[in-house]
């Protein structure tokens, strides 16, 4: 029997008397946790100490900042679909969280974050490294709980992991004070599978899904948009199935990415502010809107006012908070979306759309030659981010993980990139959260380890968790970093140039020379900044074994078009900065 | 139009709970009239009735935040038509404008309001009712001078003859023993 096989049987162990802090990594080994992500400190040394004692069966990775913790957390949540664990220690460790508890609460990702907190008798007295954990994270927790003796850890732990991974995921957190963690408790664990006061998902209604199948079987020109509850709800084969059925056109949000393979006929590219041409300006001809698992964000809809206000919109959602919260429904379809779209997809009738398909591929056709082709065929010296990427994607025959920071890479990463499988697309949608790529990206890949896990990065974001650099060397991990570093914070920029003038207020920043800081760190990388180096360094960095930096020199003016301003209509997309001025 | 709406939760009885349901509130800019606590008809289920001035379409989203809420078990919204409804009032003055003249007195009688205590220095009266009623009290006490007033926070209870949380828990009982077998299906599939 291996050391790990020793831990885990100890650890199943039902009926004995052990510590609080023993009871927290017992119960993380009973609810499957292999991988947690965390800093030590004083409050939440116990669990440390226990740790210890099941550091094979529980995988520790120790990051240089408890935000990339977090992070990192996600990252492992959103490839495996599993809960990511993080702990951090009372006080700053634990307000070094929030930046990430609020990133997944609105990406929905399941967490499970547990803090330390002081010992009980000092709640409440302004104690060494005391900060109110629970009440500063209740409006970014799905749910939250303070423990203050040991007998509630193993349910408390029970009802997190249950709550985190069920209904709309989300994160939870839950602040042990020193004494429950030093305590004693006869431990014993039970999974939790029902709470009273809580349901997370409706049963389907059978007279609105026939509602729904009549309004598909009718509609002229439907469009269905999808979003990240595709892959929450493990629907990507049920989605293919409807589509493939109707021959309805499908567009994604930045979240829905990689859940329906990037060359599917039907696949008719990115919603929103950044999105394609087609998607946009069809919302505001179809005559039907089949919403699913996504919640019509604002970067998602432009002004709410035009949005597809000549359709008739179904919704299908787990959610019941987000059905008539921005966009009026005609049929909500509250439940599971797996179970709706495979019980829609034996009743409605088959169809083909093919004119109306049609005019989703002449749309791209004009963006294509508008847009696209300079992004990705530039002939103008200075490389662009559009072709790194696509580059990038091409080496992996598009089936690495790709996750990326926030700014303009971000977008041409989510226009550029391909996807053959899905959970293979990592970003901060909602909270759009700077510094989220780099320790995101190093969960993604102890995740799948055996896949390849790209992240790519600007000159801004990469910075500021640039210290998680340290946590790759340690771990040796096979992360390979892409900055795409036009020496400006891009994305505001662009806004400078074009809503406030050319003002570029602070948005030009100094970097080090990444690849000299990789190398500190002992990670191997290297520069590029001419087209005909770029597919030579690629292919060094993925020949190389282990971690690796490229730097890749951007031409500062390479804006992300197309474009639907802030506040503008989706139908008002702008194809480039003439149309703009214009 | 903003028009007055009683907000009631079933919950459990959890340290910081209230928080969670105000905050919903705050960050959507929305202000509380008037906010209590009590057990309700079942033990161990609490019940709030929180009172807003707003739209009824924000008051519908909020509820529904309030009810995704893991520890609620159930948030309804209300017009004040829908529901039977009451907040107490009490008033201090002095025991020598009480004697002064019967215009205080005239003022307890006409409103149905009760003295509660009586010391030689003031005296505490009490008056039940809805807001208009209690601030009517309030100014004609005022006129001799109110030392010290304050109002509770609305009760409510609707018109259907019995409090239905016994039914709704056992329907919800029912509902999520459907979506656990459902849960576990799949899992088997």
């Amino acid at each position: 029997m291996t050391t790990k096989e020793k831990e885990t049987r100890r650890s199943q162990q039902q009926d004995v008397e052990i510590t609080g802090s023993e009871a927290v990594i017992r119960s993380l080994i009973a609810e499957g946790a292999e991988v947690i992500f965390g800093y030590p400190g004083g409050a939440i040394m116990p669990v440390y100490d226990a740790l210890y004692d099941y550091r094979n069966a529980l995988r520790h990775i120790l990051t240089r900042h408890e935000q990339g913790a977090v992070h990192a957390a996600q990252g492992y949540a959103r490839v495996t679909g599993k809960v990511g664990v993080c702990i951090a220690t009372s006080g700053p460790g634990a307000t070094n969280l929030m930046t990430g508890i609020a990133d997944a609460q609105i990406d929905s990702t399941p967490l499970v974050c547990i803090t330390g907190q002081v010992t009980s008798g000092l709640l409440g007295t302004d104690a060494f490294q005391e900060s109110d954990v629970v009440g500063l994270s209740m409006p970014v927790t799905k749910w939250n709980f303070q423990i203050t003796t040991p007998e509630d850890i193993p349910e408390a732990i029970a009802k997190a992991f249950y709550i985190a991974a069920s209904g709309r995921p989300g994160p939870v957190l839950l602040d042990i004070t020193k004494d429950a963690q030093f305590g004693k408790l006869k431990y014993k664990y039970a999974k939790c599978h029902k709470i009273r006061s809580y349901v997370p998902e409706y049963p389907v209604n059978k007279e609105k899904l026939a509602e729904a199948a009549t309004l598909i079987n009718g509609a002229k020109k439907p469009f269905l948009v999808f979003g990240q509850g595709i892959m929450l709800g493990e629907a990507e084969r049920e989605l293919k199935s409807f589509i493939d059925k109707t021959g309805i056109p499908a567009a994604w949000t930045l979240l829905g990415l990689s859940a329906l393979n990037s060359d599917h006929p039907l696949n008719v590219g990115m919603l929103g502010m950044h999105g394609n041409y087609g998607p946009n300006i069809k919302t505001n001809e179809c005559d039907l809107l089949i919403a699913v698992g996504m919640r019509f964000d604002d970067r998602v809809t432009g002004t709410l006012k035009t949005y597809a206000k000549q359709a008739k919109i179904i919704h299908i959602e787990i959610d019941p908070a987000e059905i008539n919260k921005n966009v009026k429904t005609d049929v909500a379809l509250l439940g599971d979306a797996k179970k709706i779209l495979r019980l829609l997809t034996h009743i409605v009738s088959p169809n083909k759309h093919k004119e109306w398909v049609k005019e989703f591929k002449q749309a791209m056709a004009i963006e294509v030659k508008k847009v696209i082709h300079s992004d990705v065929y530039p002939t103008k010296p200075g490389l662009t981010m559009g072709e790194v990427v696509r580059r990038v994607s091409e080496y992996t025959k598009n089936k690495a993980v790709i996750v990326s920071d926030v700014g303009q890479h971000q977008m041409a990463t989510a226009r550029y990139s391909r996807f053959t499988q899905p959970r293979s697309h990592i970003t901060s949608g909602g909270l759009g959260t700077m510094g989220f790529g780099l320790p995101a990206a190093i969960g993604a890949k102890l995740g799948e380890p055996n896949r390849e896990v790209v992240v790519f990065a600007g000159d801004g974001g990469f910075q500021m968790t640039i210290q998680e650099l340290g946590t790759i060397a340690q771990e040796k991990l096979g992360v390979k970093m892409v900055i795409l570093n036009n020496h400006f914070l891009g994305m505001v920029r662009q806004w400078q140039e074009l809503f406030f003038e050319k003002r570029y207020s602070f948005t030009e920043i100094l970097s080090p020379d990444f690849v000299k800081v990789a190398d500190a760190y002992g990670i191997p990388g290297n520069h590029v900044t001419d087209r005909d180096k770029l597919d030579d360094a690629i292919k060094v960095m993925f020949e190389t074994e282990g971690p690796y930096l490229l730097e890749v020199n951007i031409e500062k003016d390479d804006n992300v078009f197309p474009m639907v301003p802030a506040g503008a209509s989706v139908s008002d997309i702008l194809l480039s900065p003439e149309d703009a001025v214009k | 139009m903003k028009k007055e709406f009683i907000i009631t939760t079933y919950s459990e009885n959890h340290i910081g709970l209230t928080n969670r349901i105000t905050i919903i509130l705050t960050r959507r800019q929305v202000n509380i009239e008037s906010l209590t606590g009590s057990e309700s008809a079942l033990p161990g289920i609490h019940k709030i009735t929180i009172v807003i001035n707003e739209e009824e379409e924000k008051v519908k989203n909020i509820v529904k935040q309030i009810d995704k809420i893991v520890d609620v078990l159930k948030a309804f919204y209300h017009t004040n038509e829908e529901m039977i409804y009451q907040e107490i009032a009490l008033y201090k003055v002095l025991t020598k404008s009480l004697m002064e003249s019967d215009d205080i007195e005239k003022l307890i009688r006409s409103h149905n309001a009760r003295i509660l205590e009586i010391t030689p220095e003031y005296t505490v009266i009490e008056k039940t009712g809805h807001k208009e009623e209690t601030q009517d009290l309030f100014q004609g006490l005022n006129k001799f001078g109110v030392l010290q007033f304050i109002r509770s926070g609305r009760i409510a209870l609707t018109r259907s003859p019995i409090e239905k949380l016994s039914e709704f828990l056992k329907e919800r009982d029912e509902l999520l023993e459907r979506v656990e077998t459902r849960r576990k299906l799949r899992k088997a599939n």
